[in-house]
């Protein structure tokens, strides 16, 4: 579904990302993991079109989109849940949801994914009317995910959905990506919280300094013992 | 008593008709603001050739005022649109210094172009309204006055709506809040500050052939004094914050009128340079705006 290969992206004269190759097949979860700077969000942005990437090559189901401006990325089915979740906190929770659904035109669609979103965040649908920036980082994350499933992505990307959420809700998230999954979503997951990410996960690759390191099924992965040592706790 | 209270709602009809005028120039300048963080000193200039064009469309085509009023706004927002797409956006992704500056040599452009075609010399707008004054409660009001009310009241109302329920208007406000989170939305940045361009522009021709039909009087550097009173205004209400270029630019008008009579209408120009600099000491972020302070 998705194929990166030797993506080069630099920032100014940083090398960030040097020759990233990775694949996502239709249906999977795919985690990247890696410590903080290792290239993982640069990775992300450089799919969705944030970043500028020099050279290689992306492909989204056979088509070449390395180039294309980032709202036109979204039209073809791929969205992206950024770092830091980036919801838009001066909109009630209502507006920020149908800014997921800006692309499209289906209305019937769009308000059956929306039922679909507040079945998936209950929570989210008591605070409809709410401002977005007055939520708790959890419930932000919750939105942040929403707005990314009211695009109605073949591939959703997430950069970091654990980041700064207690242990609890971090599980919680992450039984929701499943089930994001099981209907049919492929998901790309960006963590630094390897642990939760290599459990939910069919492939991995593990990222350092602009390289991946390693690739695997996410069992293998877990059990290599490089990984277990930098990023499992041993 | 009675006097000094008719005195004074009469001080405050003509402030406030005055203060609307600066409220249109003023949105303009705080959208774009909003969007791309640009103080866009060309926006004056704008509100000049608004008031041209409607000139030309009474003029020359013999259009009456609602006709030639759109007419105006549309032409403006064409020119808005354009200088965008030409000065600004390709210096999208340099720095601030250098976009305003940019901006400040558009306005310079505008104004030599429009001397040398136009010539210096001032123009009788045309009397499209034929001065009506009626006393009401010993408070003088005219059918001018009554028209830039309901113009500019009318407009804000336009412009509230775009910007609170419609698509566009809320893809403008996501991309003022977060313009790469916008992106990922599938919202295309561009057109959202173009079509930002195409709305700020249009209010100030509004504001410009407005302007026309009160003074009676258009010349080529109309814009510079008018243009610098509503930034203050959109930097008085909160830069950035549309209901606040509204409040800023009502303020503006009846302040400049309250110092006018009760002092000298050599104090005029003064009282909104005074204004900036204590609203610069005392609330930065102006009367609605909440966020951190910006250099200009």
């Amino acid at each position: 579904m998705l194929k990166v290969e030797g993506l080069n992206v630099f920032y100014g004269g940083i090398h960030a990302l040097k020759g990233v190759s990775f694949h996502v097949k239709a249906g999977e979860i795919v985690t990247l993991i890696g410590a903080n700077g290792a290239g993982k969000s640069t990775s992300l942005k450089a799919v969705s079109g944030l970043v500028k990437s020099e050279s290689g090559s992306i492909q989204y189901n056979g088509k070449d989109i390395l180039g294309d401006a980032a709202h036109k990325i979204v039209r073809l089915g791929l969205s992206q849940v950024p770092e830091g979740r980036r919801i838009f906190a001066d909109m009630s929770v209502t507006e920020n949801l149908s800014l997921g659904a800006y692309q499209r035109r289906d209305t019937a669609g769009i308000k059956a994914d929306l039922e679909w979103v507040y079945e998936l965040f209950p929570r989210l649908k008591e605070r409809r009317q709410q401002m977005a920036g007055t939520l708790s980082g959890g419930e932000q994350q919750m939105l942040a995910i929403g707005r990314g499933l009211m695009a109605h992505p073949k591939l959703l990307l997430l950069d970091e959905p654990s980041m700064g959420l207690a242990p609890l809700l971090v599980s919680e998230i992450f039984e929701i990506i499943k089930e994001i999954n099981a209907t049919g979503v492929t998901i790309l997951v960006v963590e630094q919280n390897a642990h939760m990410a290599l459990q939910v996960a069919h492939s991995a690759y593990v990222m350092e300094t602009g390289r991946i390191v390693l690739s695997g099924p996410a069992d293998e992965i877990a059990r290599n013992a490089k990984v277990r040592a930098a990023y499992l706790g041993g | 008593m009675a006097a000094i209270i008719q005195e004074i709602i009469q001080q405050l009809v003509n402030g406030i008709s005055l203060g609307s005028i600066y409220a249109l120039i003023a949105l303009g300048y705080t959208m774009v603001y909003g969007i791309i963080k640009l103080i866009n000193f060309a926006h004056g200039d704008i509100y000049m050739l608004g008031a041209f064009i409607g000139f030309f469309a009474i003029n020359i085509f013999q259009m009456s005022f609602f006709p030639a009023l759109i007419v105006a706004m549309i032409v403006a927002a064409f020119f808005g649109v354009v200088i965008e797409r030409l000065a600004y956006r390709p210096l999208r992704h340099s720095t601030r210094i250098a976009a305003l500056i940019t901006a400040i040599g558009v306005s310079m452009l505008i104004q030599n172009v429009a001397l040398l075609v136009w010539k210096p010399d001032p123009r009788s707008f045309p009397d499209v309204f034929p001065f009506k004054s009626y006393k009401i409660w010993g408070v003088y009001l005219d059918n001018r006055q009554l028209v830039i009310l309901g113009v500019a009241l009318f407009l804000m109302v336009v412009l509230h709506y775009i910007v609170r329920y419609t698509r566009m208007g809320r893809a403008m406000r996501a991309v003022a809040l977060d313009d790469d989170a916008a992106r990922l939305m599938g919202i295309d940045v561009d057109r959202v500050i173009s079509f930002t361009f195409a709305l700020g522009s249009a209010l100030a021709a509004a504001a410009g052939v407005l302007v026309g039909i009160y003074y009676n009087r258009i010349d080529p550097m109309m814009g510079g004094m008018p243009g610098l009173k509503a930034f203050v205004a959109a930097v008085l209400g909160g830069i950035g914050v549309i209901p606040g270029a509204m409040i800023g630019g009502l303020v503006m008008g009846v302040a400049e009128v309250a110092v006018v009579a009760l002092t000298t209408s050599t104090w005029k120009d003064a009282v909104a340079f005074g204004i900036l600099i204590i609203i610069l000491l005392l609330r930065p972020a102006g009367i609605l705006g909440q966020h951190e302070r910006e250099k200009v």
